[in-house]
C-alpha cells in the first residue's frame, strides 16, 4: 500500500514539477511571480482537447499544436501585460498577473462553458506489473516525460548561448545588458519555454486526471508555486525536487493524516518553509540592492 | 500613485470652510457614504426603490469596509494581501457563533450585536497579528502568496469544525462528524456542521448599524493614515531601507497595519453573518480577489476611491442583470488596464493635466457663484 | 481627479434611481399573467444545474401556455442568476419579487436555498425548490421540494444495497465539503447497520478542485468491499471510475441521483460506466410516454439530453399548476401571502404524475416518490431487473 501511495504521489509531483519549472524560470529571470502560469496549463489542455476531440486530429498533432499555441500565448502575455511594467512596483506586476490569470479563466469559461469535459488520453502507455504492485501507464508516462524535459532543460541552460544569456540576466540584468545580452529577447524566450512546458504539463495532467474545465489550472498552479518555493525559487533542479516532494507529501498526508486537511497541510508547509529557510532547499540567497 | 496624498488633502466644498482645511477632504470622504445611504434609505421608505435595491445596501456596507481595510494594507503599507477573505471568514464565524450561542440568553440585539461585532473584530485582529508576526520577514510576492495560503487554510479548517449543543453542554469535533452516541438526541442542536451553512443567526445587521460601522472604519483608517504612524507606514512603502535607516520600527508598523486591517475585515464578516448565510466556500480566494478589484479600480491608496469603486462594482452588475457572464471578464480587464495605465507616463501626464484644468474650472465656477450671492 | 469621481458618484446614484424606477413598471396585465419567479446558477462552476432547471421550467411553461394556461391565466417565468451563492440568491429573489412574482421556483442548489427560504418565510411566499435537497432548504411551512431530501436518499440507498441487492461490505467515497454529499453520507452511515451493511472503508475528499482520487481508491481497494457507495456528483464520480480503471482496480459502484449524467461526462470512455448502479427518480431513457415527449422537446430546443435537474424543474411547474387548479386560483393579482396559504393547503392534497414519478407531499415539504434502481448497461440507464 505504501508503495502505491508513494507512486501516485511521485506521479502527481512530476506534474507539479513541470509546472514549477515554468514558475521558477520566470521568477529567476524576470523576478516576477507569473500568477497566470497555472491558467496557461488549462489553455494547453483545452487546445489539445479541441484539436483531438473536436477536430478529430491525431494525438501528436494535438500535443504539438498545444505547445505551439501556449508558447505564443506566453510571449503575447509577456509583451502586452508584463513588459510595460518592467520598471513598475512589484505590487503592480503582481496585480496585473492576477488579472491575466482571471482573464484566461473567464475567456475559457465563455468559449467552453462551465461544465468540465472528459479528456481522452492522447498517448496511451500500458501499465506495468511488478510483483503485487501495478504501476499505471500514465504514471510511467508522466515521470518519464518530466525526467527527459528536466535533462534537456538543464543541458540547454548550461551549454547553449541562449541559456547562458538567461543565466546572465537572472544574475544581473543591468550587467548582462552591458555585456551585449538582449534582455528583452531573453525574457521573451523564458516565457516561451515556460509556457511550452505548461502545455506539456497541462496535457499530462489531463491524461492523468482526465477532466478539464476553466478552473483546472488554478489549484495545481498554486501548488506548483509552493513546490517552486519549496525547492528554491530560481533553481531548476530545485523545482523538480520541490514538485516531487509536494506531490508525495500531499498524497501521504491524505493517506495517513486526513484527506480533508491535505490542502491545509500543503499550505502550512509553504508558510513553515518560508519562515525557516526562505530560499528553499536548493535556492541561493539574493542580495538586496539599495 | 504620487498624487495619492494630494487627492486626500484636496480642498473641499466652499460650504465646508468652517472645518479646518486639513480635515475637509476627510469630512467629504465620510460624508459621501453617509449621504448616499441616507438618500437610498429615504427612497426605499418612499417606495421609489424596490426591495431588490434595498437588499443591496447592507452588503454594500460590508464590502466597503472590506475594501477600505484592504486598501490600508495594499495602498498605505504597499504589501499585497490575497487572504483578506480569511479574516472576514474568522469574523463571520466568531460573530455568528457568538450570536447563535447567546441569542436565547441575551435577548436584546442592542447588547448582543455590539459584543458580537467587537468579538469578531478582535479575534480577526488577533489572527492578523498571529499571522503577521512570522510572515513579516517576507515581502512582495512571498508575502502575497503566504496570505493566500493563510486564507485557504482558514477556510479549510473552518470547513472541518463540528459543534453541537445538547443539555450536557457543547460538543466539539474536528474533521469528523460528532458520533451520535455522544449526543442527546432530544435536546441536541447542531450549531456547526462542517461545510453546512450556519443558519438561524438573528438578522441584526440593520442598515443604520452598518452605516455607522462604515463611518467608524473610514474615520479610523483616515486618521491613522494622517497620523505619525501613518507617515511612518507610508515611508516603509515608499522606501523600506531608507525608512529602516531612519529608525522606523518596520515590524511594529507592519503589525499595526495587519491587525487593524484584519480587525475591520472581521467586523465586515460579522455584518455578513448577521445578514446573509455563512458557509465556508463564500470566503475563498475569489472573494479576496473581488475586494482587490474594488481597491485597484478605486485607486491603490485612495480610500475615497475604494468607497466609490465598491459602490459602482457591486451595484452596477446587480442592477444590470444579464451581464453576469461577462462580469468577471470585465473585472480581469479592469485589473490589467488599471495597472498598465497607472504605470504609463503619457497617461499620468494627461491625468495630471486634466485634473489641473478641472480644478481651475471648478474654482472659476465657485467664484462666479459666490459673486452672485454677494449681490 | 477628485472632482471627476464626485461627478461619477452623482451620476451613478442618479442612474441607479432611474434604473430602479424603470424596473417598477412591471408586467402588462396583472390579473391575467401569473409570474413564477426562480433563481439558480446560470454562470460559474455550478451553472450546469441552473441552466438545466431554467430550460426544464421554460419548456413546461410554454407547454402549459400553449394548452390554454392555468384557470385562464398565462404563466410567465422570471428566472434569475444566483451564481450558487447565498448572497446573490437573496438578491435574485428580491429581483423577481419586484417583478411581481407570486411563487418562487428555486433555488437550484442547497446553500442558497437555505438563505432564500429565510426570506420567503418572512414574506410568506410559496417556495418550491426543484433540487434543493438539504434538510434546511424546506424547513419552513411555505417551502416544498420536488427532489428527494439528502437523508431520504441515504436511507433509501442503504436499504437498497443491503436488502434489494443483498450485499454486505460497503466502502464510501464522499465529498466532505459538499452539503449534498454530507447529508446522504450521514444518513447512509446511520442506516447501514439496520440494513445489515458493514462499512469497511470511508474515504472523503474536499471539493470540486480535487482531481486526484488515487489515495482514496488505494485504501478502498485494500478493504475489498462488495460495492463502493458514491454519494457525489457525476463529475467527481467520472474521475473516480477512470482512475480506478487506470490503477487496475476491479470495483463495483453505486450512487444516488447525483450520478445521473455520468455517461455524458465520460464521453468517449463511456464503457467505464458499465455496471454502475444508481438510485434516481428520472432517467432520460425511460420508455414512459411523458418522459419521452419531454426529452424530445428538450433535445429539440436545447440540443442536449435533459438531466434530472431539468426534469425536476419541469415537474415543478406542473406541480404549481396542479396546486393552483386545486386551490381554484383564477386571478393572478392575488396577494402573495394569501396565495401561499391556499397553495400550502393544496400541496398536501394533490397527486402529480410527473416525469420524475408519482408525487405526493407532506406538510413538512417533503415529496414522496419511489426512487428507481438503475444500472448502466450497454451505455444506457436500465432498470435493475429483480
Amino acid at each position: 500500500m505504501f508503495i502505491s501511495y508513494l507512486l501516485s504521489g511521485i506521479s502527481l509531483g512530476a506534474i507539479y514539477a513541470l509546472i514549477a519549472l515554468g514558475y521558477t524560470m520566470v521568477y529567476g529571470i524576470a523576478k516576477m511571480l507569473n500568477f497566470a502560469h497555472g491558467d496557461v496549463i488549462m489553455v494547453g489542455g483545452y487546445i489539445a482537447f479541441t484539436i483531438s476531440v473536436t477536430l478529430g486530429a491525431d494525438g501528436w498533432i494535438a500535443l504539438l499544436g498545444s505547445i505551439i499555441f501556449c508558447t505564443l500565448l506566453g510571449i503575447t502575455i509577456e509583451r502586452v501585460a508584463y513588459k510595460p511594467l518592467r520598471g513598475a512596483s512589484k505590487l503592480s506586476v503582481l496585480i496585473t498577473a492576477i488579472g491575466v490569470s482571471y482573464l484566461l479563466q473567464n475567456v475559457a469559461l465563455l468559449i467552453f462553458g462551465s461544465a468540465s469535459r472528459n479528456f481522452q488520453a492522447l498517448i496511451v502507455v500500458p501499465s506495468v506489473e511488478i510483483g503485487s504492485v501495478t504501476i499505471p501507464g500514465n504514471t510511467i508516462l508522466t515521470i518519464g516525460v518530466s525526467v527527459v524535459i528536466m535533462i534537456v532543460l538543464t543541458l540547454f541552460i548550461n551549454k547553449s548561448s541562449a541559456g547562458s544569456a538567461m543565466l546572465a540576466v537572472s544574475e544581473d540584468k543591468g550587467a548582462a545588458q552591458l555585456m551585449g545580452v538582449n534582455v528583452n529577447k531573453t525574457i521573451s524566450l523564458t516565457f516561451a519555454i515556460g509556457s511550452g512546458l505548461a502545455a506539456v504539463a497541462g496535457i499530462l495532467m489531463c491524461t492523468q486526471y482526465p477532466n478539464i474545465g476553466p478552473y483546472t489550472g488554478q489549484m495545481p498552479g498554486i501548488k506548483a508555486f509552493i513546490a517552486a518555493v519549496f525547492g528554491g525559487i530560481g533553481s531548476i533542479p530545485g523545482a523538480m525536487l520541490g514538485g516531487i516532494a509536494i506531490g508525495v507529501i500531499e498524497n501521504l498526508s491524505k493517506a495517513y493524516i486526513s484527506t480533508q486537511l491535505s490542502d491545509a497541510i500543503t499550505f502550512a508547509i509553504l508558510i513553515i518553509m518560508l519562515l525557516v529557510k526562505p530560499t528553499g532547499i536548493l535556492g541561493k540567497k539574493l542580495n538586496e540592492k539599495v | 500613485m504620487s498624487e495619492r496624498k494630494n487627492s486626500e488633502r484636496a480642498k473641499g466644498f466652499s460650504l465646508l470652510k468652517i472645518v479646518p482645511s486639513k480635515s475637509r477632504g476627510k469630512l467629504v470622504t465620510v460624508l459621501i457614504p453617509v449621504v448616499f445611504f441616507a438618500v437610498c434609505a429615504l427612497l426605499v421608505n418612499l417606495g421609489v426603490l424596490r426591495s431588490h435595491f434595498a437588499g443591496l445596501l447592507v452588503p454594500l456596507c460590508y464590502y466597503i469596509i472590506m475594501a477600505v481595510s484592504l486598501n490600508f494594507t495594499v495602498g498605505i503599507l504597499g504589501e499585497l494581501s490575497l487572504g483578506h477573505a480569511g479574516f472576514m471568514c474568522i469574523g463571520a464565524y466568531v460573530g455568528g457563533l457568538f450570536t447563535l450561542l447567546t441569542q436565547d440568553s441575551i435577548t436584546s440585539a442592542w447588547i448582543r450585536f455590539p459584543i458580537a461585532i467587537l468579538l469578531g473584530g478582535l479575534i480577526a485582529a488577533l489572527a492578523g497579528f498571529l499571522i503577521g508576526v512570522p510572515i513579516l520577514r517576507l515581502r512582495g510576492d512571498y508575502l502575497a502568496i503566504v496570505t493566500l495560503a493563510f486564507g485557504e487554510i482558514v477556510r479549510n479548517l473552518v470547513q472541518n469544525i463540528y459543534l453541537s449543543r445538547d443539555k450536557a453542554g457543547l460538543h466539539f469535533s474536528f474533521t469528523n462528524a460528532i458520533e451520535p452516541e455522544r449526543l442527546d438526541p432530544a435536546t441536541n442542536v447542531d450549531i456547526m456542521k462542517g461545510p453546512m451553512a450556519l443558519n438561524g443567526i438573528s438578522p441584526d445587521a440593520t442598515l443604520l448599524i452598518s452605516v455607522i460601522l462604515v463611518v467608524i472604519t473610514i474615520i479610523v483608517i483616515l486618521n491613522m493614515v494622517d497620523s505619525r504612524a501613518g507617515r511612518a507606514i507610508m515611508s516603509i512603502r515608499d522606501n523600506r531601507i531608507a525608512a529602516e535607516s531612519t529608525g522606523i520600527n518596520i515590524t511594529k508598523y507592519k503589525l499595526i497595519v495587519f491587525s487593524l486591517s484584519a480587525f475591520f475585515a472581521g467586523i465586515a464578516g460579522v455584518l455578513f453573518a448577521h445578514y446573509s448565510t455563512v458557509s465556508p466556500p463564500k470566503f475563498d480566494y475569489n472573494m479576496s480577489i473581488l475586494i482587490l478589484v474594488f481597491v485597484v479600480l478605486g485607486g491603490v491608496g485612495n480610500i475615497r476611491g475604494s468607497i466609490i469603486a465598491t459602490a459602482i462594482l457591486y451595484i452596477l452588475p446587480e442592477v444590470l442583470r444579464g451581464f453576469q457572464s461577462y462580469r468577471m471578464l470585465i473585472y480581469a480587464i479592469v485589473l490589467i488596464v488599471m495597472m498598465l495605465l497607472n504605470n504609463n507616463e503619457r497617461f499620468n501626464a494627461w491625468k495630471k493635466n486634466t485634473t489641473e484644468r478641472l480644478t481651475a474650472w471648478r474654482k472659476g465656477l465657485f467664484r462666479k457663484k459666490s459673486g452672485k450671492e454677494a449681490e | 481627479m477628485k472632482n471627476v469621481k464626485k461627478i461619477v458618484a452623482m451620476a451613478m446614484a442618479a442612474a441607479l434611481c432611474v434604473v430602479s424606477l424603470t424596473a417598477c413598471g412591471g408586467s402588462s396585465d396583472a390579473s391575467a399573467t401569473f409570474v413564477i419567479g426562480g433563481s439558480g446558477p446560470l454562470t460559474g462552476p455550478a451553472a450546469v444545474y441552473g441552466i438545466a432547471v431554467k430550460n426544464g421550467a421554460q419548456i413546461a411553461v410554454d407547454e402549459i401556455n400553449a394548452a390554454g394556461g392555468v384557470n385562464g391565466m398565462t404563466l410567465e417565468l422570471n428566472f434569475q442568476d444566483d451564481e450558487h451563492d447565498a448572497e446573490k440568491a437573496v438578491n435574485a429573489y428580491n429581483t423577481v419579487k419586484d417583478a411581481g412574482a407570486k411563487v418562487f421556483l428555486g433555488t437550484v442548489t442547497s446553500t442558497p436555498c437555505e438563505a432564500v427560504v429565510e426570506k420567503t418565510k418572512v414574506d410568506n411566499m410559496f417556495q418550491l425548490t426543484p433540487s434543493g435537497s438539504s434538510v434546511k432548504a424546506v424547513q419552513y411551512e411555505n417551502a416544498f421540494r420536488i427532489c428527494f431530501s439528502d437523508p431520504g436518499q441515504g436511507t433509501a440507498a442503504a436499504q437498497y444495497i443491503g436488502q434489494d441487492l443483498g450485499l454486505k461490505k460497503v466502502a464510501i467515497i464522499w465529498d466532505n465539503s459538499d452539503v449534498y454529499s454530507n447529508g446522504i453520507y450521514e444518513k447512509f452511515k446511520a442506516e447501514a447497520a439496520n440494513a445489515g451493511l458493514e462499512i469497511v472503508s470511508e474515504q472523503s475528499f474536499q471539493g470540486a478542485d480535487n482531481k486526484d482520487f488515487n489515495t482514496q481508491l488505494i485504501a478502498v481497494n485494500e478493504a475489498a468491499p462488495d460495492i463502493v457507495f458514491l454519494p457525489i456528483y457525476y463529475q467527481a464520480a467520472a474521475l473516480i471510475l477512470q482512475q480506478a480503471n487506470q490503477a487496475g482496480f476491479d470495483l463495483k459502484f453505486f450512487g444516488c441521483d447525483g450520478l445521473d449524467g455520468i455517461i455524458g461526462q465520460l464521453e468517449g470512455d463511456a464503457a467505464l460506466a458499465e455496471g454502475v448502479m444508481l438510485l434516481t427518480p428520472f432517467v432520460a431513457d425511460d420508455p414512459d410516454e411523458k418522459v419521452q415527449s419531454f426529452v424530445k422537446t428538450y433535445q429539440e430546443k436545447f440540443n442536449e439530453v435533459p438531466n434530472q435537474f431539468a426534469a425536476d424543474a419541469y415537474d415543478g411547474v406542473y406541480v404549481i399548476k396542479a396546486a393552483l387548479e386545486d386551490a381554484g386560483v383564477k386571478d393572478a393579482s392575488v396577494a402573495v401571502s394569501e396565495l401561499c396559504d391556499l397553495l400550502k393547503a393544496s400541496m398536501v392534497k394533490i397527486t402529480v404524475e410527473g416525469v420524475t414519478g408519482t408525487m405526493t407531499w407532506t406538510a413538512d415539504g417533503e415529496c414522496a416518490k419511489t426512487p428507481m434502481g438503475m444500472v448502466i448497461k450497454d451505455g444506457n440507464y436500465t432498470a435493475i431487473a429483480d
